[in-house]
């Protein structure tokens, strides 16, 4: 790549709750471009070189597991795969995820909202005697292209950028968003998860649920993993609005 | 005093540390999980390629069972694990994934008549029986005999992570999250629990507990190219280390994956090869048959890093800005199967090299992977001299894998040493009341912020993030996949030096709270005693076997190193490890040394060997009538739960 060597200027937002004197701010530090830099490697190279109290969160660098997602000029996304050279100018604005409790920094706290959207949704298969299987024998044959379908559904790295990206959960504080649409979806779609379609709509079936959705669609959009937002939200309305 | 008690406390919020918490769990014990992020986002969840069981289901798994999984696991190690946890494991792996399967694991399933499929090159057709429609599938993956490896897409560390953490969720277990243990409470060989800080207040909380299990995973970042998350430092194994009491297992047992991507070292799945896929040189010349005829790609990991580093040595590898490295060829493959069975990967070739894998080959080279080493621990999980600790998955050396991991059995291992380890946690709850004195945990609690005090008070001193750097560097160039003498007796001084200046850490961010350079400045020390640990234990094992080749050494040496390396830091001012070994006792083998089947066998053999070849062959004819599993018994007897005694059954054959 020819662009190596260029000058990053990366304008970040800097806060520390912890610190008592700390006010919100933006600071702008400057990188030497490396080839095949990423968000993830210059960050890095700011917190060891230029300002070791910068707060983030990355875990497997490889955008598997979620934990990176911030705003970056202007859109949610996972920064430890967005590479440098994608921006032309070299002007890179870097911004914590909105919707969730900051940490510090570029830091949010996505674990407590995602664990309680679990508690909510139930997410997990509801069988009573899943605990009670003989595991010493074959296991209950599913289809093939059910469980594909499954899988397909189960993507979600719950990075937080679906949150960030919608209006109606700023709208809506207790919205429950596509993260739990999705997951919702996919026990709805999975044969070994008894619920019953009322069951679900008493988790859904309101205006914080499926039915208060404006449909902008940021999630739709914003979706680090692609998945298919726009078409569960149809399916679930249309499933749940069939039921009362 | 900030004190949280509980029946057991497990350190690690991976697919280990959620099957122990939810084993204590469902026997009644209380459990809170100690995590230094949200648990999803733990290391597991990046297994793409799969977890082995023995199921059989799929037509190129037909005649798989458990003794076939056995011998693969004991051969991959090289024969340095230990049979008796190897037996239980195996036997309790199909248990474990129908378990998961019930648990809302989407495992791919079998699709009965004909398929295409590519193997050693070439497009054939397999048809698989219309009677296993539905039962979970399996790949080809290194090192194994069978197609053994179940998996969903190229994302089955997440979807059994996702389905772990739910259950937990069901379960009400709590997960503290962005808490980190930097020491373990002990007394008189007893360990009570840990003293944790909080990453965001940067309390100090002391955690109290009957048992403590480590289950942070792998040391594979005290390398600078890992494929593994940056979060694993192997910070757990060095608490252990740092009681001066509990023991680290095989530390210098460092796996080294054939194919993760240059530079950054992030992994594309044993599954790219298992699946067909093919390595080329620089000539786009195929060139692992010439060394591995018989299993070619598809020898165990370490024998296909080595013999790439070899032909790479030979001027065959493609030069690069980043140096030397292979062709991995997936386009064979096809469109269709890329983007539903290798989706990780294409994503990853996309967004970090710009590149369509259907298309073009992926630039690979060999990559430190996996820590076979860690904590170690008995059959039980539990420390052998620390009574009340346990350590299950990556983070132990629980001791199934010897010297070199089986692609596929870490994520099994994870899962099934959660199961049965997490019964023995549960037993020793059971059979032990807590009994520890407020000022032991004063005493720990205040050796800690002494420390921490002292890193927010020192005016000038080392920087955290060099002297890491610094390690990382030796580690690469001098304790890598090939390894001698000179380079192992360089690398134990320059980290012994590094240990000293590691004692003298000063920051510039001088904040007790949330702050990213006091959160280095305590686990750098600790890495660094780590790195002593693997470099040390390499350099006095004069011998190669399964990932540590030494080429001043290059046989296996049984009669002298049919042993496991076991390193304690007694003194906490010394400026080495003490290592000591424990043999294996090749009388109790069910399976006797032999040979791998790899290039030239060159084995120094051990005076027992062939003792026990002939004492079973002996045992064999004096029960003629007796079923594998009767063999199994005599040979190899095993103690386990009750539970997990059952036979497994499967597709064809029964429970036979």
């Amino acid at each position: 790549m020819s662009d190596e060597g260029r000058i990053l200027r990366f304008q970040i937002f800097r806060y520390n709750p912890q610190k008592k004197s700390d006010k919100p701010r933006m600071v702008t530090y400057e990188v030497t471009e490396a080839p095949g830099m990423t968000i993830f490697i210059a960050l890095n190279d700011i917190r060891e070189n230029q300002d070791p109290s910068l707060q983030f969160d990355f875990i497997c660098r490889a955008g598997i597991c979620g934990s990176c997602g911030m705003v970056i000029n202007g859109a949610p996304d996972l920064a430890c795969r967005t590479l440098t050279s994608k921006f032309e100018d070299g002007e890179i604005t870097l911004l914590p995820l909105p919707g969730f409790e900051l940490i510090g920094d570029l830091s949010v706290n996505t674990g407590k909202f995602m664990r309680a959207m679990s508690e909510r949704v139930k997410s997990w298969i509801h069988d009573l005697n899943a605990d009670e299987v003989d595991y010493n024998k074959l296991e209950e044959r599913m289809d093939p292209d059910v469980m594909d379908e499954v899988y397909e559904l189960e993507r979600c790295v719950e990075c937080g950028c679906c949150i960030s990206a919608c209006a109606t959960k700023r709208m809506r504080p207790d919205f429950l968003s596509a993260v739990g649409f999705m997951r919702l979806a996919r026990f709805y779609i999975d044969p070994r998860d008894k619920r019953t379609d009322e069951e679900f709509y008493d988790i859904i079936g309101d205006d914080d649920g499926v039915f208060g959705c404006m449909t902008l669609l940021g999630c739709e959009d914003y979706c680090p993993k692609d998945l298919p937002h726009q078409t569960q939200i149809a399916f679930l309305r249309r499933k749940m609005a069939l039921i009362k | 005093m900030n004190i949280i008690y509980t029946d057991s406390l497990v350190i690690g919020g991976g697919l280990a540390g959620l099957r122990v918490a939810i084993a204590a769990k469902q026997r009644g014990y209380e459990s809170i999980i100690l995590s230094l992020m949200p648990a999803k986002r733990s290391h597991s969840a990046a297994a793409q390629g799969g977890m082995q069981a023995s199921l059989g289901a799929c037509i190129k798994g037909e005649g798989d069972d458990e003794d076939v999984h056995f011998a693969d696991t004991v051969k991959g190690s090289d024969w340095g694990c230990d049979q008796d946890v190897a037996r239980m494991f195996v036997n309790t792996a199909p248990k474990a994934i129908r378990q998961l399967s019930a648990w809302g694991v989407p495992w791919s399933r079998v699709r009965g008549g004909d398929r295409e499929v590519v193997i050693n090159g070439e497009k054939v057709t397999i048809t698989e029986k219309h009677e296993a429609q539905g039962l979970i599938t399996a790949r080809d993956f290194g090192g194994t005999k069978k197609w053994r490896t179940c998996y969903t897409s190229d994302g089955t560390g997440h979807t059994m992570l996702y389905a772990m953490d739910n259950k937990a969720i069901q379960m009400d277990i709590p997960v503290h999250e962005r808490k980190e243990a930097i020491a373990l409470i002990h007394e008189d060989g007893v360990c009570h629990g840990a003293v944790v800080r909080d990453l965001i207040t940067g309390e100090l909380i002391a955690y109290i507990a009957k048992t403590t299990t480590i289950a942070t995973g792998g040391y594979g970042r005290l390398y600078s190219v890992s494929t593994n998350a940056v979060i694993s430092e192997g910070i757990g194994t060095a608490i252990a280390l740092e009681t001066g009491v509990a023991t680290l297992g095989n530390m210098e047992a460092v796996q080294f994956h054939p194919t993760a991507i240059v530079p950054v070292g992030i992994l594309t799945t044993e599954g790219c090869r298992g699946d067909g896929g093919l390595l080329l040189d620089k000539d786009g010349y195929r060139f692992m048959p010439d060394y591995e005829p018989d299993k070619k790609e598809l020898a165990s990991r370490d024998v296909v890093s080595r013999r790439m580093t070899e032909h790479m040595r030979k001027g065959k590898g493609v030069p690069s800005r980043y140096g030397d490295h292979l062709w991995l060829d997936i386009t064979l493959l096809g469109r269709a199967h890329i983007e539903k069975n290798l989706r990780e990967v294409k994503e990853i070739c996309e967004y970090f090299l710009g590149i369509d894998p259907v298309k073009e080959y992926i630039p690979v080279r060999p990559t430190q992977h996996y820590s076979m080493g860690g904590v170690r621990t008995n059959a039980t999980g539990e420390s052998p001299t620390l009574k009340g600790l346990f350590s299950a998955g990556e983070a132990a050396c629980w001791d199934m894998h010897g010297f070199n991991r089986l692609g596929g059995n870490s994520v099994a291992e994870t899962v099934v040493a959660g199961m049965l380890v997490g019964e023995y946690v549960a037993d020793y709850c059971a059979a032990n009341s807590l009994n520890v004195s407020t000022s032991t945990i004063e005493h720990f609690m205040k050796k800690e912020e002494g420390k921490i005090s002292d890193l927010l008070t020192r005016e000038y001193g080392e920087n955290p993030f060099q002297l890491k750097a610094e390690m990382q560097k030796i580690m690469m160039d001098k304790v890598g996949i090939f390894r001698n003498g000179e380079d192992l007796e360089q690398a134990v001084e320059e980290l012994k030096l590094l240990n000293m200046r590691a004692k003298k850490i000063a920051l510039r961010n001088r904040i007790s709270s949330s702050n990213p350079e006091l959160v280095e400045a305590i686990r750098v020390p600790k890495m660094i005693k780590l790195a002593q640990c693997v470099a040390y234990g390499a350099m006095l094992r004069t011998e190669s076997r399964g990932a540590h080749a030494r080429e001043d050494y290059p046989e296996r040496n049984d009669r002298d190193w049919l042993k496991r390396t076991l390193t304690t830091w007694k003194d906490e001012s010394a400026d080495l490890p003490e290592v000591s070994y424990e043999d294996l006792d090749v009388m109790k083998m069910e399976m006797p040394p032999g040979s791998r089947g790899y290039g030239v066998d060159n084995t120094v053999h051990h005076p027992d060997t062939e003792k026990r070849v002939t004492e079973i062959e002996e045992l064999k004819k004096a029960n003629p009538t007796a079923d594998r599993h009767e063999m199994q018994e005599i040979l190899n007897p095993l103690d386990i739960p009750e539970k997990f005694k059952g036979r497994n059954e499967r597709i064809g054959r029964g429970y036979k």
